[in-house]
């Protein structure tokens, strides 16, 4: 299986060690990675503010470098989301259809198509508050979510539980959205620094050092509203963690 | 004049500056949120029950003009007389005939959105009627001149000081009464004298049921009752989208509606209205005002299956903290902000564009509208019909060609050694300005994931095919 790595934006720009982390841990997993350098963006941003025309190119030039791929992997939700769900802007050739069916988030293609059931290299010796981006939760479905009262389930816990150490702090909203929100962040920035201040007050309260997530964007955010509030908390890419990282 | 949009990036803001309102706000709505999980845990055919209201709700929607026929066939069979009102100021024509006709100068009426909708009282007291709100929460933002910030709990955005406040001003009680229940007591001492006296009494109809002919009218206080039943007149103001088709229906409806609002497994008075008492006249409007226009939306008619429990706004992250009022509509949230577009779309165009999308208003609907799928195909209805401000459409706009060109769009990230100091023009443009008021903005990095990539990955394989 050929598989074609997609860096979003924000952890090519700001956060290349997640980045690193994903191309890493797949190398480690035995899988035959690519990382197209011309890539930009999945088109996502103009998408949700409505100007999908905006969108047509980037998910042009998306299709045009990942056709070719078995498998198109990113370590993002909301970009995998965007992608399977509402990449339309463009004609739906069959290219198009199998980028779409072939793109998976890390968490999803680690533990539904890998299958992978350990981590030995893996040691994180601190207690994680988990973040699931809404993109993850409810789009992606990679956990169970609290409104429709299904058994539990999360894919990202059944990983990080296979790392040796690894403690976790339960938040009294466990999936309340951070309030990033994309450009929701900047046009509605009063409300989105005040969700993510409550998004990380709870995940601190619950005794969390770390907050982990399978999405950078959330985490941006989120380190955005602790540092300015003064909250003591980390943060860092759940490819970090099953890569390796001590802290 | 061209009407402005509601601003509410900036009302929410005011809202959440004032700290002790905000954090009551949130607290107590999430609350209602944790009580209807409650309920919804207790119930295992939870879902099955959601499926089927959805269904009966899309079925009776797509019969429309058959169920309503049959309803007013049947009402006029019980003795009921059914209006029909295009929009409001025909709704409000009609209300003002009828009240005139019986000489009725005081109006009582219970909890309706419509009436809200169609400015019923802003029609009616020039004419002379006087309106009261008989329910506790309504009526305090009557007095305070507000429209009510959710659609079940009117005044959840007010602490005990302010109602003190208004009702040492209307009242002349202490205005630092701070006992919730002595302050419900005296609206009870000031409310029950007008509704004694009161000409007509009106409701709204939580439910219409076309195959008896009548309609249920669900409240917690019993206001409803009281209006509906001590005046010999009761004009009932219903949304055409209320019809069920059968009384079987109901259990469904019931079942959900105030486990979904308030996590009580129902509401304290579940009234059915299937006639006029005797000596008394009894009126039902049926009212359009949009309705049969959004039944034509091809994307958006399934919003008419809702039955305002308001779920979805005690769910909503955004709506906890913005407050409901910051919508500048009569139906705020995250409903409200797929309806109210139909209503007027350059005046609540801002609307769908204050939600994360992050889908928790899907997940507690209980007729199942796809809430945030609907927000998400209103921003592309808006920026179609330029309803955008001109900034934003031009910065995605030129965002959109700059993803499309793979070297701009290095040039770009790499145009300077540190990414940060340019990342917000290609993404955001000087869109991130507003980002670093409340948050730290992220930390500058040595090098891009790219360069990183080339370095260690591209120019390694072509040493490796060189040796």
């Amino acid at each position: 299986m050929k598989i074609g790595l997609f860096i979003p934006c924000y952890i090519d720009a700001f956060y290349p060690n997640a980045g690193v982390a994903t191309l890493e841990l797949l190398e480690k997993l035995g899988q035959d990675v690519e990382y197209p350098m011309e890539q930009t963006c999945c088109g996502q941003p103009m998408a949700n503010s409505g100007c999908n025309r905006d969108a047509a190119s980037a998910e042009a030039l998306f299709v045009k470098l990942f056709a070719k791929y078995d498998a198109i992997v990113m370590p993002s939700g909301s970009c995998t989301h965007h992608v399977r769900d509402n990449f339309d802007a463009i004609p739906q050739t069959d290219e198009v259809r199998h980028v779409r069916e072939n793109t998976f988030e890390l968490v999803e293609f680690l533990h539904d198509v890998l299958k992978v059931d350990n981590f030995p290299w893996a040691e994180f010796p601190h207690k994680v508050g988990l973040h699931n981006s809404c993109g993850t939760l409810r789009a992606l479905r990679t956990a169970s979510m609290s409104e429709l009262g299904e058994p539990f389930f999360s894919k990202p816990m059944d990983l990080l539980s296979k790392v040796k150490g690894i403690s976790f702090a339960h938040p009294k909203r466990p999936d309340e959205c951070c309030g990033f929100g994309g450009t929701f962040s900047v046009t509605e920035e009063a409300v989105s620094a005040k969700m993510g201040v409550d998004k990380v007050t709870d995940h601190h309260n619950a005794g969390a050092e770390y907050i982990v997530s399978a999405d950078t964007s959330c985490m941006m955010h989120q380190q955005g509203c602790a540092e300015r509030a003064g909250v003591p908390i980390r943060f860092i890419h759940i490819a970090e963690i099953l890569n390796g990282a001590r802290e | 004049m061209k009407v402005k949009p509601v601003n509410h990036a900036k009302a929410a803001e005011e809202f959440i500056d004032d700290v002790a309102h905000e954090s009551f706000h949130d607290e107590r709505l999430w609350d209602l949120r944790q009580k209807r999980d409650e309920q919804m845990h207790i119930l295992p055919e939870w879902q099955e029950l959601r499926t089927r209201a959805s269904q009966i709700k899309e079925h009776t929607l797509a019969n429309l003009p058959e169920y309503l026929e049959q309803f007013e066939a049947n009402a006029k069979k019980n003795g009921i007389h059914v209006h029909w009102a295009a929009d409001g100021a025909e709704h409000n024509r009609i209300v003002g005939e009828i009240l005139e006709k019986h000489g009725a100068k005081s109006l009582i009426k219970s909890k309706s959105m419509v009436t809200e909708e169609c400015q019923m009282r802003e029609y009616l007291e020039p004419r002379g009627v006087t309106v009261t709100e008989t329910d506790l929460g309504e009526r305090i933002q009557q007095l305070d001149n507000q429209m009510p910030s959710h659609i079940v709990v009117p005044a959840v955005h007010k602490l005990i000081p302010d109602v003190a406040k208004i009702f040492a001003e209307h009242y002349h009680t202490d205005p630092n009464d701070n006992s919730a229940q002595s302050l419900a007591w005296q609206q009870r001492l000031a409310a029950r004298p007008v509704i004694l006296s009161a000409d007509a009494g009106m409701t709204g109809g939580n439910f219409v049921v076309a195959e008896t002919g009548s309609f249920v009218v669900c409240t917690n206080e019993g206001n409803a009752d009281l209006s509906a039943t001590v005046p010999g007149l009761h004009i009932a103001t219903i949304g055409i989208e209320r019809l069920v088709p059968r009384m079987a229906d109901m259990g469904v409806f019931i079942r959900l509606l105030s486990r979904s609002a308030l996590g009580s497994p129902i509401t304290q008075y579940t009234t059915h209205f299937r006639g006029p008492q005797k000596g008394s006249e009894m009126h039902v409007v049926l009212v359009d005002n949009g309705r049969s226009h959004r039944l034509g939306m091809q994307d958006f008619w399934t919003s008419l299956k809702c039955i305002r429990c308001g779920a979805c706004m005690n769910t909503c992250p955004v709506y906890r903290r913005s407050g409901g009022l910051s919508y500048g509509a009569v139906y705020s949230g995250p409903i409200g902000a797929i309806i109210d577009p139909t209503f007027n779309e350059r005046k609540y165009s801002t609307l769908p564009f204050a939600s994360t999308m992050n889908g928790s208003c899907t997940n507690v609907c209980p007729v199942k509208i796809n809430i945030h799928e609907q927000l998400y195909k209103w921003r592309r209805v808006l920026a179609e019909h330029h309803e955008l401000p001109f900034v934003k459409r031009e910065i995605m706009h030129m965002a959109g060609k700059l993803m499309g060109q793979p070297k701009l769009y290095r040039a770009a990230i790499n145009g300077t050694e540190v990414a940060l100091s340019t990342m917000p023009r290609f993404v955001l443009y000087n869109w991130l300005n507003p980002w670093g008021k409340h948050r730290e903005l992220p930390h500058p990095v040595k090098t891009t994931f790219n360069s990183w990539y080339k370095k260690n990955r591209l120019n390694k394989q072509k040493e490796g095919e060189k040796a």
